[in-house]
């Protein structure tokens, strides 16, 4: 593996043409192949099974062919076996199989596609290019339909009766792409039971495909059949009011569910862990990420449906559980790199040596290798050319350590393949040849020339020419440059004592880290304090006092109640922070800070809340359940109204716990007194995930569930010590009247809406008022400013289970801070020359990492290299050139760009 | 004009579009060698003064990419 160029040859020559699995079949691979074209590392593989030399013991040409001489028929399987401290399963899912199902007509019908297909379809590294056409005559569809939960909420067909959570979304946005894709103008049509977008900012991307024309219904629907005479399909489907409808359209997508794989569940067995009915994790709502079996931890789709911020999360949480226990043991087995001197080349010429690779034949047989090398020799300043096979193999790289050194090189060119693939190999080159890592440019004519030129060798080779004359040119400007380092202080400072805080606070304590944990109230536990049970029954009231204790038994913890943030003052690894405790000041030192400031229950203004004594909120009627209240057991008619203050105009959003809580509410309801009459009024039920069993058990139980349109709210009025609630049954088409006893409001949760405390900490908040991380998939827990953190509902309403991973993820990302005692910066940063700025605010103004501050006391602005991410924007911004971002100034530029053009 | 031939500078930021060039690559897709690429960490490094010098060096049009 380590010899593979990646070129491709091998699947030239393999004559073996087998249903390519990444594309779902819908085009041919070879039996050697690279799983996919972003793959890392980039390398070709054979798939034994169809493999002729496997199979038959007959071909071998891709190992006559391979110019790296990388094919190895006795590269097998091994087992290897480890010692470790804990295990971490994540072993994904696999979209349900539709086939079984003859109503949608999935195996027979081409145009009929599951929604990884359909992915493929739109996707530009696959089987069309992007191109949107139907499968069966690769003409372009103008109507196509989503069919949601195939495979999920189902337990007729199949037995899965949980929800799939990601389908609603991942649907809605099929639909906006394949407008996008579309040529022609196209309608998209989803056929769903109950829309299902309760992430964050799910609800408005919801709204915006309405306005952007998809068409939602709602229905289960029926049958999928054929139409004779042409590749047109026909469904047939019964809408609300019960009426059986048919439409025509020219594709369908069944949005298929999850479902764990049957190795999987071999696997599990294999461990002793235990899974739930439906072969996910059996995990309690306080404990997301640990399984059965101590010391295994387990996290993403295993744990159940989830979305990719969700796994993220969870993975990032499992990482923090993981290591707990071994935290002891960090940095006892590694080893310390010994480097060589770096030598000063301050005084000397330059001296660019260059290199040019022929990539086997990937660059040497499009490009004339010999013709650029003789070439490059004319350019000045260039003291050394050699051609390579492979710049990149082992030898390659120890003799161009010698050839540094004993022609006294001092600035490199390697022509090959591209900088963000092997600039730091080369880089680890130099160092070893005693030269500072940034005395190193790369000419980009694999990739970005021979690759995509192949059909013009002569164009090829001159463009080939440029590039290396380019890239001399920028690379006689190249000076060293530092890498700073930065002391760490190895504390952490949390804000925010609630479920979220104090989990992350105890976390980072556990992995031996001292905390500082700010409360701006009396007590620790936050909204926890007013709720009753979680997800699978467990009581929060204990759990709550569990946690509090285990704060307080904890030395490395300070609390600090009744306390808030005042100022904030320095940068990763290092700040100091001013806390107000009523009224007298305090300062913590610490390294990291997470923000787990919470949010709060909306006060709602409509149906009589706060005017009649029978309404209440979900707190108000836990607080009731909490303590036993007879007006629970007595009342005859109990209403739940749902997405109060949630969903509207001022706040846009799903507020994710309200669905569930109510279920779990009218359960509690139904079981302390049978009798009573339960009523849900709802527009859509998100009882995502495992939680649909709850609203199949609550349905079974007798409670019933009307759905409202927000143009038609339900109307309540004072009826002595009872309400009346009027509302309009869309199965009947009738008006119906309810007079209860107890009528709960499902209300929204609002955000705190810190504009203060975002800003002591530079962090930024969303629209709503929700703390706005880094990248919503890829970095849920972080933010752009470096050393905070977040977790908890300050993030988006979420019920405890999802508050506890995300807390322990944001503590495992603290302790990728926390566990170093020194940051080492990257020396492509920027730097002011004061002498240069006038003290404008031009840069602080555009620099989205806070990097850059003023000086009051020189007048200028200085860069601190800690923050500074190195993207340049403050040196375009400057109307005086004084910033300089190291490795890529304006000097460098320019002459890379009068180079481009002196050929 | 029949067999002109532009001449164009292309930035490109290192995390998106000089990474997509990469991958036309690695697609091996085919598009007309007539782009001079130059990374950049950022496309808001791309000052005026670039895409003048560009013009002003005798560049036929400058693609920014990011």
């Amino acid at each position: 593996m380590d010899k593979c160029i990646a070129c491709g040859v091998c699947v030239e020559k393999c004559p073996k043409k087998v249903d390519d699995d990444y594309n779902a079949g819908l085009i041919k691979r070879k039996a050697i192949s690279v799983p996919y074209s972003q793959a890392v590392p980039l390398k070709y593989a054979i798939d034994p099974e169809q493999c002729l030399y496997f199979t038959k013991g007959k071909c071998g040409k891709c190992a006559k062919r391979c110019p790296a001489d990388a094919i190895n028929y006795e590269d097998k399987e091994k087992e290897i076996t480890l010692e470790v401290g804990s295990v971490i399963l994540a072993p994904g899912f696999k979209s349900f199989d539709p086939s079984k199902f003859d109503t949608y007509g999935y195996a027979k019908l081409p145009n009929v596609v599951t929604a990884l297909e359909f992915e493929r379809i739109l996707s530009a590294t696959g089987p069309f290019m992007g191109h949107l056409v139907r499968p069966s005559d690769k003409k372009e569809p103008k109507k196509i339909a989503w069919l949601q939960c195939v495979g999920s909420r189902d337990m007729n067909r199949c037995d899965n009766a949980y929800c799939s959570s990601v389908c609603c979304m991942y649907a809605i946005k099929q639909t906006v792409i394949a407008l996008e894709h579309s040529n022609e103008p196209l309608e998209c049509t989803i056929f769903y039971m109950d829309m299902r977008t309760h992430g964050k900012d799910f609800d408005k991307y919801y709204e915006n495909a309405k306005k952007g024309g998809v068409r939602f219904i709602r229905s289960r629907v029926h049958t999928v059949t054929p139409i004779h005479g042409s590749d047109d399909l026909v469904v047939r489907y019964a809408s609300e009011d019960g009426t059986m409808n048919e439409e025509e359209f020219d594709m369908f997508v069944l949005s298929t569910g999850f479902e764990i794989d049957q190795s999987v569940v071999d696997l599990s067995a294999r461990l002793g862990v235990e899974l739930d009915k439906y072969h996910f994790t059996q995990t309690d709502s306080f404990n997301p990420v640990s399984t059965s079996v101590p010391g295994i931890y387990a996290s993403g789709a295993f744990t159940g449906p989830k979305d990719i911020p969700q796994s993220v999360m969870e993975s990032s949480a499992a990482a923090c559980a993981a290591t707990q226990k071994l935290a002891p043991a960090r940095n006892t087995l590694t080893h310390e790199v010994v480097v060589a001197e770096e030598r000063d080349v301050s005084t000397e010429a330059p001296k660019v040596g260059v290199f040019v690779c022929n990539c086997g034949i990937n660059i040497g047989g499009v490009v004339n290798v010999p013709e650029v090398a003789e070439y490059v020799k004319t350019l000045p300043h260039v003291t050394y050319v050699g051609e390579n096979l492979f710049s990149c193999s082992q030898d390659t790289q120890d003799k161009m350590t010698e050839i540094i050194k004993e022609e006294g090189l001092n600035r490199v060119v390697v022509a090959a393949c591209t900088p963000r693939t092997h600039e730091e190999l080369f880089q680890e080159t130099l160092i070893n040849a005693g030269l500072n890592k940034y005395l190193f440019e790369m000419a980009n004519i694999r990739n970005q020339d021979s690759w995509v030129h192949s059909d013009n060798p002569e164009a090829a080779t001159q463009k080939a020419k440029d590039m290396v004359r380019m890239a001399v040119a920028k690379a006689v400007l190249l000076s060293p440059l530092e890498q700073e380092e930065l002391p760490v202080t190895q504390s952490a400072l949390v804000v925010g004592g609630g479920i979220a805080g104090m989990t992350a606070a105890l976390a980072l304590a556990e992995q031996g880290y001292p905390v500082d944990l700010v409360e701006k109230s009396e007590a620790f536990g936050g909204n926890a304090l007013k709720l009753r049970k979680a997800l699978k029954g467990e009581d929060i009231g204990d759990y709550v006092k569990e946690l509090a204790n285990r704060l307080e038994a904890d030395n490395r913890i300070t609390v600090h109640p009744n306390s808030t943030i005042a100022n904030v003052d320095g940068f990763i690894g290092n700040f100091k922070t001013e806390l107000n405790q009523g009224g007298s000041k305090k300062f913590v030192e610490h390294g990291v800070a997470i923000i787990a400031t919470g949010a709060k229950e909306y006060k709602p203004t409509e149906y009589l809340y706060g005017e009649h004594d029978a309404v209440t909120t979900h707190l108000g009627l836990d607080a009731l359940l909490i303590n036993n209240d007879p007006k629970v057991e007595k009342a005859e008619n109990v209403v739940f109204i749902q997405c109060v203050g949630s969903r509207d105009e001022e706040r846009p959003y799903c507020s994710k716990v309200c669905c569930t809580h109510t279920v779990k509410s009218a359960l509690e309801i139904k079981r302390r007194n049978p009798d009573a009459n339960v009523y849900v009024l709802y527009r859509d039920i998100r009882t995502y995930g495992k939680r649909e069993d709850l609203y199949r058990d609550a349905r079974e139980a007798g409670i019933i569930f009307f759905s409202y349109t927000p143009e038609e709210k339900p109307v309540v009025t004072a009826d002595g010590d009872r309400v009346e609630i009027d509302f309009k049954d869309s199965i009947l088409g009738r008006k119906v009247s309810v007079k209860a006893d107890l009528l709960c409001l499902a209300t929204a949760i609002e955000s705190n809406k810190d504009q203060e405390l975002a800003q002591l900490f530079k962090v930024p908040l969303d629209g709503d008022g929700w703390l706005l991380e880094a990248h919503q998939k890829l970095r849920p827990v972080e933010f752009a400013t470096d050393g905070v953190f977040l977790c908890g509902m300050a993030h988006y309403p979420k019920p405890i289970e999802e508050s506890i991973a995300q807390a322990q993820a944001a503590a495992s990302r603290a302790l990728t801070v926390l566990s170093i005692d020194k940051i080492k910066v990257s020396g492509i940063v920027s730097h002011i020359i004061p002498e240069l700025c006038s003290g404008c605010y031009g840069c602080i103004n555009v620099c989205p990492y806070g990097a850059i501050s003023y000086n009051a006391e020189i007048k200028v602005a200085e860069v601190n290299p800690a923050l500074c991410k190195g993207c340049g924007a403050c040196a375009a911004a400057c109307p005086s050139e004084a910033p300089i971002l190291k490795g890529f100034d304006n000097h460098q530029l320019y002459a890379q760009i009068k180079s481009a053009l002196s050929a | 004009m029949e067999n002109f031939e532009p001449k164009i500078v292309a930035f490109m930021c290192n995390w998106c579009a000089y990474g997509a060039a990469d991958l036309a690559g690695v697609s091996r897709f085919k598009y007309p060698p007539n782009i001079r690429p130059i990374r950049v960490m950022c496309s808001a490094t791309v000052s005026p003064h670039y895409i003048l010098r560009a013009f002003q060096s005798g560049a036929d049009g400058v693609l920014v990419g990011g």
